[in-house]
């Protein structure tokens, strides 16, 4: 084991992972991540701990990672490029692995343009890859970008994410190529509502082998409304959602789309897990922790496995 | 008026590696102005080069190399030579590298890193080519620039909100990434989005070196 995480002995044991997500708050309200925190714990093995997402201010994440760790999760901390040089990196990484927190999720981020602070200089130091790269060389190598050396390593499990589905999609497999070379332990992927293509893209990945150089965490997300379900489909860029999927959602009555859309995303799981190469989902269920619990049972993901830290 | 300085010869010879026919492009605006790309110093390339084993296969100053039109119609002169080379080496700032990575279907180097533009931007009017970050990276992206055209200046793209061509800060604006993969592709030379661009030297950019630069 490279890490403490409890991710990577479920990954490491073959056995099918779940991690879930957290969104932090947009204010100082402990509470907010201790509710979500319950009534994800025991259904995930991992939860992502947002990084300032769509740019929007929120608690930052390493803190709200924190509070979610009191709460029994083993957290994994998402850090972009956007808001952060090399050296706040670094230090942040020291920081949080000294807190005992155990999983990084390294990413560009979303543009600060999507953001509640549209007028704020974006930092974009290093990329997603070379992120993971630094990251790597801290753990493995005891060494700053600078090439310095330190003393006590941070001890991370590290991730990076996938979309399959934005362009150009011949290169997105050479790129996961990149990201593995550079060190990731795992990866997650946007939302899989387009199936086919992404069972595509995963065959692409096993051709390069690159399934057996990292594990690869599918994203799922159920789907509230119909609204929702053409908001993704039209306006979040790098979303894949096929016509079948809004169609499925529209042929039900009103007050049982939200039923519909959790039947849907079981579905996926379901599809999802019969692809070679596919060595667990990631759940989305933003502002919809509730629905995670009976999501993770109708899937029969439970129960998840306890290892002793 | 952007400032220009020759890379170090060692950097250049790395990128003609395998290359061994040479055709060489300088520039009688800025790059002659500061001494980096002018008649005088295509002249000396030719014969370091040629030192060096290379074979130049022919050599053009351009008046403006940054003008595309003036570009193209004086290139047309030197077809033979263009096709007999393995690759194009580029004697000036990033905005002409552009500019012939964009009319000639050869992979282009980059010879010099762009300082600074003085206050003023060379004749490219629909968008910034050169954000003068004085570490040209243009070796490694088929001659397009993802420092002046990707939003967030990605060096290993494209980053997951590239669609249909389009960035997603904007839909007016082309992924810079989308049309590097593309031109590599053309060129037979995908291979090169393989390696792992390390973190870039900021120090030398206006945007975090210091205010002034100077070219010693």
């Amino acid at each position: 084991m490279k890490t403490k995480s409890n991710l990577e002995r479920v990954i490491e044991s073959k056995i099918f992972a779940v991690t879930g997500e957290l969104g932090p708050p947009q204010s100082a309200d402990p509470e907010v991540i201790r509710r979500k925190a319950k009534i994800l714990k025991g259904y995930v093995d991992a939860c992502n701990v947002t990084d300032g997402q769509t740019a929007v201010v929120r608690m930052a994440s390493w803190a709200a990672c924190l509070i979610a760790k009191e709460e029994g999760l083993d957290p994994i901390v998402q850090m972009t490029c956007r808001d952060r040089n090399r050296i706040a990196l670094q230090m942040d990484v020291l920081g949080i692995a000294a807190l005992g927190i155990n999983n990084m999720l390294c990413l560009t981020g979303d543009h600060q343009k999507f953001g509640n602070h549209p007028t704020a200089k974006g930092v974009y130091d290093l990329d997603s890859i070379q992120l993971v790269k630094m990251v790597k060389d801290m753990r493995d190598e005891k060494k700053f970008q600078c090439g310095e050396a330190m003393a006590v390593e941070p001890r991370l499990f590290i991730g990076a994410a996938e979309n399959p589905f934005a362009d150009p999609f011949e290169f997105r497999a050479p790129r996961l190529a990149k990201k593995v070379a550079a060190g990731a332990d795992f990866i997650q992927t946007q939302i899989v509502y387009n199936v086919d293509k992404f069972a595509e893209w995963m065959k692409m990945v096993r051709d390069k082998g690159l399934h057996e150089r990292v594990k690869i965490l599918a994203g799922v997300a159920p789907i509230k409304s119909v609204g929702a379900a053409r908001y993704m489909k039209t306006r979040v860029p790098g979303m894949d959602v096929p016509d079948g999927v809004v169609a499925r959602l529209q042929g039900v009555p009103k007050e049982q789309v939200s039923k519909e859309g959790i039947k849907l995303c079981i579905d996926i799981i379901n599809q999802v897990r019969e692809i070679e190469g596919v060595a667990g989902i990631h759940l989305m269920a933003i502002e919809w922790e509730e629905a995670v619990p009976e999501m993770i049972e109708a899937a029969g993901l439970l129960p998840r496995p306890k290892f002793v830290a | 008026m952007l400032i220009s300085k020759q890379k170090p010869l060692e950097e250049i010879l790395s990128y003609l590696e395998g290359d061994k026919n040479i055709f060489l492009i300088g520039c009688k605006g800025c790059a002659e102005g500061w001494e980096s790309g002018g008649e005088k110093q295509v002249a000396e390339m030719k014969s370091t080069l040629q030192e060096k084993g290379k074979t130049i296969t022919g050599s053009v100053v351009v008046d403006m190399l940054c003008d595309s039109v003036l570009t193209k119609l004086k290139l047309r002169a030197y077809k033979k030579e263009i096709a007999a080379a393995d690759s194009i080496m580029v004697l000036t700032d990033g905005a002409g590298v552009q500019t012939v990575a964009e009319l000639v279907n050869k992979v282009v180097h980059p010879g010099c890193n762009t300082l600074s533009s003085g206050g003023a931007h060379a004749e490219w009017k629909e968008a910034e080519r050169c954000l003068e970050c004085g570490d040209c990276v243009l070796e490694f992206t088929g001659g397009l620039c993802p420092i002046a055209r990707c939003s967030k200046h990605l060096l290993n793209g494209p980053c997951g909100g590239s669609q249909g061509g389009k960035c997603e800060v904007d839909p007016n604006i082309p992924c810079v990434w989308q049309q590097i993969v593309d031109r590599l592709a053309k060129l037979g030379q995908l291979d090169k989005l393989e390696r792992l661009v390390t973190p870039k030297n900021w120090s030398v950019s206006l945007i975090s070196g210091p205010p002034v630069k100077s070219l010693s």
